[in-house]
């Protein structure tokens, strides 16, 4: 059979119109001028109202006094400083919460998810009735529920809620006492650091010990005995001294010790319960998803039930854990904007609510919101890529 | 000479006997489940504690010493009382329908029937969702095509209709006035309706050859899921009118529901384009060796398979839009979560528990919507899960 010869040029061109290289480019230009237009056409409305509402633009208001008051700041602010301060508390107070409420919800999260696949029929039930009450309503519902509903119903100041008279619950917060330290004080902190610096080279050079001559030394321990010791022998050779001041109630209102404004009570309250839900069915299901066999196998080799956790279990659940542990933690950032609702002084509650309402510049302020925000994810997802570098599979 | 003395043998099989008393019935089952060892004892005694701890106190707030009956909140305000369920109960009808105006020709009137007939476009509206979402459900029923085209297009059309009125004779209603549960449900709805097709494409377009289009989609998604929806909501109250040509009034509903369409249209497209990545390769080159164009073999063969992939994950994203419809309030919308708390103010009911009672209430609706969602998915994902099973 004779081979059928292929006109090579004609075979591969295709008409002009049905070419998906060209197709591919109209495409994408028609999409450009499309969002260009669509860009210029809001761009010139915007201008144009702006112009008919003899608004101003540009971020000088950062340098104008604000004239409001912040209930709850942690740098010096008072109603003389300027937006830019108060733009700066509200980030730093969503800071705050951010990091409080990760670390709490991680604890709590891990403890429900690991309650729900306990033996223990009541404590798995416990676990279970918690998560799936909680989940299942809205975050913005529990907050104001705490806020409104619990904090606002405690006791007055005179008959606050107490524990050893050392901290205080009462309608207008949560009142703990504060740590004074004395003269000095930085060597003893100085000791924690060497005695964290030198758990970390203890811990290579027992792991080195360990797989070069298969003899164990007791990490644990040595650490512990480390935390205690080299800090305590900085306490006396520094001569100094810590103290609580305890808070104490003066007229009206408690004085001294630290006080925990309501606002933030039921912020923390709220988020912590609300994640912790949500990381506990994300600690669950990376457990579960470790196969059986692992565990036998582990067994087999006749590893002890911690090593078996610590070594095969755990780095395996990691993985899968780590990914949507991510995303918690981003939402949880996310959601303490939900404090403007309560009246925390959060960056939404303070810069895109009070600021925009007394400047009235919505494109700016809406734009620097979202772009700490856009920031505060970034950050987050970049260390928590990082870390799960670090925990996922190694193939070849 | 081996020992001829018979010996016993045995021809018959003894019957089982039952295993121990202490290893079966209550017994075995609690010695198994709560007092395996020393440590699950201690366990099981701390949590009986805090069950037995929580369980009379909350039985006595929600039912045991709850006020059930009054006229006004009296009953409530005597020392101890529980929840006060009869304020919820006299506010129901604001709870549901917020200030939708009730047609006069049975407004006032007593007895259960005049109250639904009073709301009788809420309330038929709820009744044809109904009607159109319960077989959309079941597996079995059939012509899902044609169910699924009148719920998700034809019933909001509907829904717009029968609330805002100004046609067919209905009197005109202003979204102002639409409140409670309705708006609640309508924000989802169209949170739903809206963010799943817009989803579907940008997932699409962030798998697309076209750098342009991808660069956009990726942008887009990013985007809205590093903000939170709170600053989304503000964005679209604030800023969409200054997008508008002067003199276009942009509804305030509307603007809420543009915010949520945006923002969870991004949510979706991740949650399809782990569908579609799921997907083996040789099914997309299956689709080209057939010769189908682009269009035609992601509605033929690759979303078929890659949406039904990832419904629990749909589902999910309905009941996270779901709670988060409760946001708009914040921006002055008067849903569900609102309403509750501009009834807290009422004077006539004040009382210690009334907040409580009244946010509860709104909890417990919430709750069940997310909670049969929930179920409803774990249900889709088993039988959507034999298939794939070996």
């Amino acid at each position: 059979m004779a081979s059928r010869e292929l006109p090579q040029d004609a075979a591969t061109k295709t008409a002009f119109l049905n070419d998906p290289v060209i197709r591919g480019r109209a495409y994408q230009t028609i999409t450009a001028v499309l969002l260009i237009a669509f860009v210029w056409f809001i761009a010139n409305n915007t201008i144009h109202n702006l112009a008919s509402q003899n608004k101003t633009t540009g971020f000088d208001f950062f340098w104008h006094t604000s004239g409001f008051d912040i209930q709850y700041a942690l740098i010096a602010y008072d109603r003389s400083s300027t937006y830019f301060t108060a733009f700066l508390v509200g980030v730093i107070n969503t800071l705050l919460v951010s990091v409080i409420g990760i670390v709490f919800a991680t604890l709590l999260g891990f403890l429900v998810g690991i309650m729900r696949l306990s033996h223990n029929w009541i404590i798995s039930r416990i676990a279970l009735v918690y998560v799936e009450a909680l989940r299942n309503v809205p975050l913005l519902l529990q907050l104001v529920f705490w806020y409104f509903a619990v904090l606002k119903s405690l006791p007055a100041v005179k008959n606050s809620l107490s524990v050893f008279d050392e901290i205080f619950l009462n309608q207008r917060g949560l009142y703990v006492p504060r740590p004074v330290v004395g003269h000095d004080f930085a060597w003893v902190v100085a000791g924690i650091v060497i005695a964290i610096v030198g758990i970390f080279v203890l811990r290579r050079w027992a792991r080195a010990r360990l797989e070069a001559t298969g003899r164990r030394f007791p990490v644990l321990w040595t650490a512990i005995g480390l935390l205690l010791v080299v800090p305590t022998i900085a306490w006396f050779v520094s001569g100094t001294s810590l103290t609580f001041e305890t808070p104490v109630l003066k007229g009206f209102n408690f004085r001294g010790g630290l006080a925990l404004p309501p606002e933030l009570v039921a912020l923390l309250l709220g988020l912590i319960l609300y994640t912790a839900t949500f990381i506990s069915e994300i600690v669950r299901a990376g457990i579960l998803s470790v196969n059986w066999g692992q565990t036998e196998a582990a067994q087999a080799l006749g590893l002890k039930d911690g090593d078996r956790l610590r070594l095969v279990i755990i780095p395996q659940a990691m993985r899968v854990i780590v990914p949507p542990l991510t995303s918690q933690f981003l939402n949880l950032t996310k959601n303490s904007s939900l404090a403007v609702a309560i009246g925390f002084p959060d960056l939404v509650s303070v810069f895109m609510n009070t600021t925009l309402n007394q400047t009235g510049r919505a494109l700016e302020v809406v734009f620097i919101t979202m772009l700490v925000y856009l920031f505060l994810s970034l950050v987050t997802s970049a260390f928590m890529n990082w870390y799960n570098s670090r925990v996922a599979l190694v193939e070849r | 000479m081996p020992d001829t003395s018979p010996v016993f043998v045995r021809d018959e099989m003894v019957p089982a006997s039952p295993a121990p008393a202490s290893n079966s019935g209550v017994v075995g089952w609690m010695r198994k489940n709560l007092f395996a060892t020393p440590a699950d004892t201690v366990l099981t005694i701390i949590g009986a504690a805090f069950v037995l701890w929580i369980v009379p106190n909350l039985y006595n707030f929600l039912i045991g010493h709850a006020v059930w009956t009054g006229d006004d909140g009296d009953a409530c305000r005597i020392q101890g009382v529980g929840a006060c369920w009869t304020y919820v109960w006299h506010r129901m009808d604001f709870f549901i329908y917020g200030f939708f105006p009730p047609d006069a020709r049975w407004a006032g009137q007593a007895g259960i029937l005049n109250e639904i007939l009073a709301q009788w476009r809420v309330n038929l509206v709820f009744a044809i969702g109904l009607i159109l979402i319960v077989p959309l459900m079941i597996p079995s029923v059939p012509f899902k095509a044609f169910n699924a085209l009148l719920f998700f297009v034809v019933f909001p059309i509907i829904v717009y209709v029968m609330l805002n009125g100004g046609m067919f004779g209905l009197s005109e209603v202003p979204t102002e006035q639409w409140g409670g549960l309705t708006v609640t449900l309508i924000i989802g709805l169209v949170g739903i309706v809206t963010s799943l097709p817009f989803g579907i494409v940008l997932a699409l377009g962030r798998q697309s050859r076209l750098p342009v289009i991808r660069m956009l989609c990726v942008a887009y998604i990013e985007l809205w899921r590093a903000v939170p929806l709170i600053t989304v909501l503000f964005m679209a109250s604030i800023m969409l009118p200054l997008f508008m040509p002067e003199g276009v009034n942009v509804d305030k509903l509307l603007r809420a529901l543009v915010g949520v369409a945006l923002f969870n249209s991004a949510y979706m497209a991740e949650v399809v384009r782990g569908g579609l990545q799921a997907l083996p390769k040789g099914q997309y080159e299956a689709a080209s060796a057939l010769g189908l164009n682009y269009w035609k073999s992601m509605m033929f063969i690759i979303l078929p398979q890659a949406l039904k992939h990832v419904i629990p994950g749909i589902v999910n994203t309905f009941i996270a839009l779901f709670k988060d419809t409760s946001l708009v309030s914040i921006i002055g919308i008067f849903d569900l979560l609102k309403t509750v708390q501009s009834a807290n103010a009422d004077a006539n009911w004040a009382a210690p528990t009334q907040a409580m009672t009244g946010y509860i209430f709104a909890a417990m609706v919430f709750w069940i919507f997310c909670f049969s969602m929930s179920r409803y998915s774990i249900f889709m994902e088993q039988r959507l899960h034999t298939g794939h099973k070996r």
